[in-house]
């Protein structure tokens, strides 16, 4: 059985397994890269104790596959897998795995830069965060929006209106 | 008339909850259902305020205001996203 791209849970995920998960699949795969990220316990100059994931069932999952489908376009890959948590999260915990398989290092490494400037920017996700003053949700990034215009992609998801 | 299906999440999900309908005139827009929610008045004025930050998805897609809707579409509201 061919293990989905794409996979939306609260439950953690094991980097290890997924690079081997890539390997297995695939004997001409001579480059595996990939990207984890992780809750921090400051954001914006308030610290962060906990954290809670939003998505919308149904659309993230096809946002994500789109992406991967533009990442196989653009980029000479052999397979890929991106996790993203949702729901209640501390800091040091794992949020997001991306991890890309190909026969060489350069496009491995592009390809995994590729989707997660893709997936911070298109991908509808939503943090709300807990800090000393209360929850907050957090603010987009403009830097987000630039990362992906390095692509030639231009988005407006940080803009003002 | 045509009724377009809605949904909020994140911070318009807490102020209008989680889903939604509306009923607009045949060819209306993404815009045009922005603004009749905006007639409703508060919450709905407030959080979907023109000025405010405020991304739409029209079945499950991305979109722009100008995207126009047909009977039974899903027309979701949401803050910019912050993931990763």
């Amino acid at each position: 059985m061919t293990t989905p791209r794409v996979a939306i849970q609260t439950a953690d995920f094991d980097l290890s397994a997924e690079v081997l998960a890539l390997r297995n699949a695939d004997p001409g795969v001579g480059a595996v890269a990939s990207f984890v990220g992780t809750v921090r316990d400051n954001n914006d100059g308030a610290g962060v104790s906990a954290m809670e994931l939003e998505h919308y069932p149904g659309m993230t999952e096809k946002a994500i596959e789109q992406m991967i489908d533009e990442a196989f376009r653009r980029f000479d890959l052999r397979g890929a897998r991106v996790i993203h948590r949702v729901g209640p999260l501390l800091p040091r915990d794992q949020i997001v795995l991306v991890v890309v398989s190909s026969a060489h290092r350069g496009q491995a490494f592009q390809a995994c830069e590729f989707l997660m400037d893709y997936l911070k920017t298109q991908a509808p996700f939503w943090k709300k965060e807990t800090t000393p003053t209360g929850a907050r949700w957090v603010d987009a990034r403009v830097s987000d929006d630039a990362a992906l215009a390095r692509w030639g992609i231009q988005g407006s998801n940080a803009a003002s209106a | 008339m045509p009724t377009i299906r809605l949904k909020f999440f994140a911070s318009l999900r807490e102020a209008l909850g989680p889903t939604g309908q509306i009923e607009l005139p045949a060819g209306s827009t993404v815009g045009q259902a922005r603004d009749a929610l905006i007639a409703l008045g508060a919450p709905h004025s407030e959080v979907l305020a023109r000025g405010r930050a405020v991304r739409a998805a029209l079945n499950q897609t991305l979109c722009d205001e100008p995207a126009v809707l047909s009977d039974g579409d899903e027309l979701a509201f949401f803050p910019p996203v912050t993931g990763g």
